[in-house]
């Protein structure tokens, strides 16, 4: 009986709309293939050229001037650190207080609505829009190009996607959980506190890594603030200028030099390290710590 | 995303001592400062750049975006050409990336077998964290050569056909058409995870209903899952345009910085984003005002693209049952 069913099934479809089944599933099928070309292409190329680059000495040495040979990107990698690191440290506890305010105290209220839309608006403002902004507002202010420039306006770029992501991990919690807390007596910003946020904080974590990391990979909001041309270590924010990864390869791309490049590779492939260790890390730790949400 | 609870209120306040009340009302109040931070510094961004830009604004008027005219050393500010070149590499990025996106989506929402959807997500993933600036490391010392010489082979191939002799003309690896599929590359996967979460919310019900009449496969996606999936679509297209608009690094090194308008392809050309990146560092004065009068109408643009595209997302989130 049943096989009598598929088989008419089967002849009840005309050649051509099968022919067209077919064929859509191959292009679909196709579309990951030429996705994935150009991904691997690039990855192997970066690879190739960067492992080359990378060795000790690279990761620590100061940036040699653009015609001579030899390893040294150590300032690069230590402004992307010390710029990623306050932005991060800016952006992260405010940008968590505002999806406080939209979930838990907004729920139903004009003003939450307003933020939230605002903050998906933010997310898609370029990034190089940021770094004009805080170069306008802040570097034309103070007169100073620092590493601190670069933080704020890294900042500005990770808020809005800090914002969104801990949104999303706070309306995972159930309400049960509020509830029980309240009956205990227990006021608002403390059930928020204390039993809210560690039921999602292993998202909330998660997400804070991969603002971190698209932070880190940014090289837009720094041309104008952190003074990119710095040879030399600086690990203090706010006093002097600094460098970073992502603008010594924007910078050592366009030279002629074949040391100059090599170190743009060698940058590249520290960067992209950087970059998956952040992204691995936010998904190993929403996996392994994931809210146990009904 | 979606919470079918009902949030509790909060408990009343009448057995709480004041201090705890005071607490809970400092606590409300900076929760929402942060919040409000969001629109003071988008406020703030347009406050800040447009009296920057002023000068420059004051001098060219509506030529600014009208004239064609760049020449910063006589004090000409039109910008049209960096306009076009950022639509037209947006426009050649998004033909690539779209059907690509749209593709891989359907495939994992819909024909991969379990197991092989979180893999293909997790290469998307990774392709979307690769930087900007590395794509274009690539671009111009990798593929700048070789793509070079291959425009080249299309133009002679197509030379003699009318219109396509034009369109397809030139033979620079630093060019629209490479900024384009470089762009097209990066704003795959923010399309991709845009489209497959609308996707996902397409009823199962829809699903069998189109095929218990019948439908095959494709049938069933087409007419169940892309078109009960058609407004949360168009809006993952349109973030994806205003992601392709903003992208800056990558365009800046491989498009090649000649101002042109041009239908041809394979024509070295600019775009806003990228000019500012290239020229801020050499310009003061009424040229530093007009670059960052640039960023004003590109900043203008993609509030623009993104609050419709905004408006299509929610309304497909409406349509499926999510608010």
């Amino acid at each position: 009986m049943t096989a009598k069913v598929e088989s008419l099934s089967v002849s009840s479809i005309s050649a051509g709309r099968r022919i067209r089944n077919r064929l859509a599933i191959g292009l679909i099928c196709l579309a990951i293939v030429v996705a994935a070309v150009p991904l691997i292409l690039m990855m192997v190329y970066v690879l190739r050229k960067g492992a080359s680059a990378i060795s000790w000495k690279f990761l620590t040495k100061p940036i040699p001037p653009p015609r001579e040979k030899g390893p040294g990107m150590g300032p690069a990698v230590i402004g992307t650190i010390v710029i990623t690191f306050w932005a991060a440290v800016m952006s992260i506890p405010l940008g968590i207080l505002g999806a406080i305010y939209v979930t838990e105290y907004g729920a139903r209220n004009r003003l939450a609505r307003v933020i939230r839309f605002m903050s998906d608006v933010m997310a898609g403002v370029p990034s190089i829009i940021m770094g004009l902004f805080i170069y306008t507002a802040y570097t034309l202010k103070t007169h100073k190009l620092t590493g601190f420039g670069g933080s704020l306006a890294l900042a500005c770029l990770m808020l809005p996607i800090v914002i969104r992501s801990t949104e999303a991990m706070l309306s995972l919690v159930p309400g049960d959980l509020r509830e029980a807390s309240y009956a205990l007596g227990t006021s608002k910003s403390r059930t928020v506190l204390t039993v809210v946020m560690p039921a999602a904080l292993p998202g909330i974590t998660s997400g804070c890594l991969l603002a971190v990391a698209r932070a880190a990979g940014e090289t837009a909001p720094l041309l104008f603030t952190i003074g990119i041309l710095q040879l030399h270590s600086n690990w203090n924010a706010f006093k002097g200028s600094n460098t970073a990864l992502s603008a010594q390869i924007f910078v050592n791309a366009q030279q002629p030099f074949a040391g100059a490049q090599q170190r743009a590779w060698g940058a590249a492939l520290t960067l992209i390290g950087m970059v998956l260790i952040l992204t691995i890390a936010a998904r190993v730790v929403s996996s392994r710590f994931s809210v146990k949400a009904s | 995303m979606t919470t079918t609870a009902v949030r509790p209120e909060s408990p009343p306040d009448l057995l709480r001592s004041g201090r705890s009340k005071i607490g809970d009302r400092t606590f409300r109040i900076l929760a929402l400062g942060c919040g409000l931070l969001v629109v003071a510094i988008l406020a703030l961004i347009a406050i800040f750049m447009t009296n920057q830009a002023w000068p420059a604004f004051k001098q060219a008027g509506i030529h600014f975006i009208t004239s064609r005219n760049w020449d910063p050393n006589n004090n000409h500010f039109g910008a049209l050409a960096f306009i076009y070149g950022t639509l037209g590499v947006s426009l050649i990025a998004l033909v690539f990336a779209v059907p690509v996106s749209l593709g891989i989506a359907l495939f994992i929402t819909e024909i991969a077998p379990l197991r092989f959807r979180t893999p293909v997500v997790y290469v998307i993933d990774l392709l979307a964290a690769i930087p900007s600036v590395v794509f274009g490391l690539w671009g111009i010392l990798a593929l700048q050569t070789p793509l070079g010489k291959f425009y080249g082979h299309v133009s002679n191939f197509f030379s003699g056909v009318p219109i396509l002799d034009r369109i397809f003309s030139g033979n620079a690896g630093r060019s629209f058409f490479t900024a384009g599929l470089i762009v097209a590359l990066m704003i795959t996967p923010i399309i991709t995870s845009l489209t497959r979460e609308v996707f996902a919310t397409v009823p199962r019900t829809q699903k069998e209903a189109a095929l218990a009449l019948g439908a095959t496969r494709w049938e069933m996606m087409r007419t169940s899952v892309l078109g009960y999936g058609r407004s949360g679509v168009v809006g993952a297209v349109m973030l994806g345009l205003g992601r392709a608009m903003g992208e800056t690094i990558a365009v800046a090194l491989i498009i090649g910085s000649v101002p042109s308008i041009t239908l041809s392809l394979f024509h070295p050309g600019d775009a806003m984003a990228a000019v500012i990146a290239n020229q801020f560092g050499e310009a003061s004065g009424t040229f530093r005002a007009a670059l960052i009068g640039l960023g004003v109408v590109l900043f203008a643009m993609t509030i623009v693209i993104n609050v419709i595209a905004r408006g299509f997302v929610s309304r497909s989130e409406r349509a499926t049952g999510r608010a």
